[in-house]
């Protein structure tokens, strides 16, 4: 039990501390890195509550494919985030008025929070006991059947999203020369070159 | 544990009539090429129209399927029809701007296939994560369509200033469900409804936290102040047939789901929620009106117009009973028309110069081309509420509902300020029929022309028989409650 808490411990620590260097770190690259760190602390404290499931998608999804994205978008864009931040100070009143604000707001409501003891009666998908089940199959049993309305409609909103992804990029230019292999494969000798008997003295007419 | 065999899909059909047709007419595109733009353009019409009518032909009553996260009731069906009507109009007008602007291209009629697919779904809504997946489904093809010019400076603005407000929006309503799940364990509308109603602490603070949140997400779909910011840059910049979408389909569905979340899943805390709406509609009736006020821009115009039309259809669901939500249903259907019909002129301002967009342009329309000036008249005074055109009855319901409900300040601002916004829709019609004639418009292409006629003479002619129109709301409204 011990080395369950030092490891929560570990893992909270550095996942807070690595989200605020995101937002703290001057080079846009490395705060990125931090990114990543904090979503790999965040798997590491889905596995001590044993949601492995949830642990391994993180990792994969965030870690594997966005984070990267995020790093080539960083470094290929060449933004200067200096110039970025010089309005920054301007606003920060207002800023901080506001997020003031907000957190007296939060922290009134916090004092006031009761969560109803009668909310693990009302759950529409009850979940199993992990003794019987593992979670990638409880995920697994009710995706597919209960919840297979919302997995096709999320499957539609990714076909919007490519068919938007192309409407806003690819462009076809009317004087741009493209290479067409099938075309260029095809070719034969006589649709390529034309042999011409020439008579000395008259040359070419056309 | 769950059954293995398919929920029904019979009250999903018109939907799937849009998405398997949208999925088609996008090979048909891309293995045709863009020239075959305009025959895409017709499909997507028959398609929408063919929508409309497997929605009629299902079966009379409460359809519910997926475990009742898709419900398909009256209020659905008339929102339904209400949003297929606007996209088909919204592609018929579109299609001599595409022709003449070079903007022809058929993934239009595609992403706005898919995004009133997405209004489907979210009209039928009936828990947290379906109205999420609808609402989305339906603002990311408005998102691409309003950059779709991609060389126009203001187009590009208008689209990213969209996307990164809708996407900051969709945060905001997220952390608001979260919230409402989080205190009543569920996120069906009816469990949460059960939840609530129990006074054991799951109606308490938390629960209301989440409400507010996940109301402010809605009010920046339907563009209701405190926002509503994004409206007259977005109004603006987007391209004229896409603006003339975004005003009115896409208003029907944020407007359904607000009202079905409201009444369905909140209904034992009205009170609650009451206050809310109270506040953003008055302001967005103040706003609409006074800030109209300077606009030369007639897109920005209609843009405030329309926050303050918001606005006065919030009034009947800040009423909170059936009669408010009938006010609130037929209000939409009257502004769907309204709004087409000006749109309608706006798209056919076009003279040997191009596109023209400031109201002077409209200078002396009464001379030069009589039939469009009556018209846009007949709409603009609609639009500003004066009998006995449609847009005084559309007012008049709503507002009879909120005195019925008690709100008599809600009513008498409500009054005030239209008479306030009588003023700038008046201006207009003193331009076109007193000043001097500007260069004539080139005549108006014969889609725009059906969609001004039909709209001007619903308007016109709506006081002689409006029967059909309040009973099939009150119809509407009353299967939710």
């Amino acid at each position: 039990m011990i080395i369950h808490a030092i490891f929560f411990w570990l893992f909270a620590t550095v996942c807070v501390g690595s989200a605020v260097m995101v937002i703290a770190s001057r080079n846009p690259v490395h705060s990125v890195l931090f990114l990543i760190l904090a979503f790999i602390n965040a798997a590491g404290l889905f596995v001590l509550i044993g949601a492995e499931f949830l642990a391994w998608i993180l990792v994969i999804v965030y870690v594997g494919a966005v984070a990267v994205l995020f790093l080539f978008v960083v470094m290929m864009l060449d933004v200067d985030f200096a110039q970025l931040r010089q309005g920054f100070l301007n606003y920060l009143p207002v800023g901080v008025i506001i997020g003031g604000i907000l957190l007296a707001e939060l922290l009134t409501v916090l004092f006031g929070w009761a969560i109803s003891p009668e909310i693990g009666k009302v759950i529409t998908a009850p979940i199993p006991p992990s003794s019987e089940i593992s979670n990638t199959q409880a995920l697994g049993l009710v995706l597919y059947t209960r919840y297979i309305y919302f997995f096709q409609a999320a499957g539609v909103i990714l076909l919007v999203a490519m068919i938007g992804a192309i409407v806003l990029t690819l462009h076809h230019k009317p004087n741009v020369k493209r290479q067409n292999i099938s075309e260029q494969i095809a070719r034969t000798k006589s649709s390529a070159i034309e042999i011409v008997q020439v008579k000395s003295g008259q040359g070419l007419s056309s | 544990m769950y059954g293995a065999q398919l929920p029904s899909l019979v009250p999903l059909l018109p939907g799937l009539v849009l998405g398997i047709g949208a999925m088609a007419l996008l090979m048909l595109g891309v293995f045709r090429g863009q020239s075959f733009g305009r025959v895409v353009d017709f499909i997507a019409i028959v398609l929408l129209v063919v929508a409309g009518a497997v929605l009629v032909a299902l079966p009379p009553g409460k359809l519910t399927t997926f475990g009742g996260s898709f419900v398909v009731d009256d209020f659905a069906r008339f929102l339904k029809v209400l949003a297929l009507i606007g996209s088909a109009a919204a592609i018929l007008m579109s299609l001599d701007y595409a022709e003449r602007e070079r903007q022809q291209r058929f993934e239009f009629s595609v992403l706005v296939l898919l995004s009133t697919l997405g209004m489907l779904m979210l009209i039928s809504a009936a828990d947290l994560i379906a109205l999420y997946l609808g609402l989305e489904l339906m603002s990311l093809p408005l998102y691409v369509v309003a950059a779709s010019h991609r060389d126009s400076l203001r187009a590009t603005e208008a689209g990213l200033k969209y996307f990164v407000l809708g996407a900051l929006s969709s945060g905001m309503l997220l952390y608001g469900a979260s919230l409402v799940y989080g205190f009543t364990g569920t996120v069906s509308f009816s469990g949460i409804a059960h939840a609530a109603g129990q006074e054991t602490g799951a109606g308490g603070t938390g629960l209301i936290f989440g409400i507010v949140f996940l109301f402010a997400g809605f009010c920046f779909k339907v563009s209701v102040v405190p926002f509503h910011m994004w409206t007259p840059d977005v109004y603006e910049g987007a391209p004229t047939p896409v603006t003339a979408f975004f005003a009115a389909a896409p208003k029907v569905a944020g407007i359904a789901m607000f009202v079905r979340t409201a009444v369905m899943a909140f209904p034992g805390i009205t009170g609650q929620w009451q206050q809310i709406l109270v506040f953003v509609s008055i302001a967005s009736m103040a706003l609409g009106s006074f800030a109209a006020i300077g606009q030369r821009n007639i897109k920005r115009l209609m843009a405030y117009s329309s926050i303050g039309h918001m606005g006065f259809a919030l009034i009947g669901l800040a009423a909170g009973t059936s009669e408010g939500v009938q006010g609130v249903l037929i209000y939409a259907a009257i502004y769907v028309t309204m709004t087409l019909g000006v749109f309608a002129v706006i798209l056919a301002m076009r003279r040997s110069g191009g596109m023209v967009e400031t109201i002077d342009q409209l200078a002396g329309l009464a001379r030069t081309n009589p039939t469009m000036a009556f018209f846009m008249a007949m709409l603009l005074f609609s639009l500003a509420g004066i009998p006995p055109l449609a847009g005084f009855f559309a007012k008049f319901y709503v507002f009879l509902a909120a005195i019925k409900a008690g709100l008599y300040v809600l009513a008498v601002i409500g009054v005030v300020t239209s008479v306030v916004g009588a003023y700038y829709y008046l201006a207009i019609v003193k331009i076109m029929y007193f000043d001097e004639p500007a260069e004539s418009f080139y005549s108006m292409p014969a889609e725009l022309r059906l969609v001004l006629i039909v709209c001007g003479l619903f308007n016109i002619l709506f006081f002689v028989y409006p029967g059909p129109l309040v009973g099939v709301a009150s119809a509407a409204a009353s299967s939710l409650f």
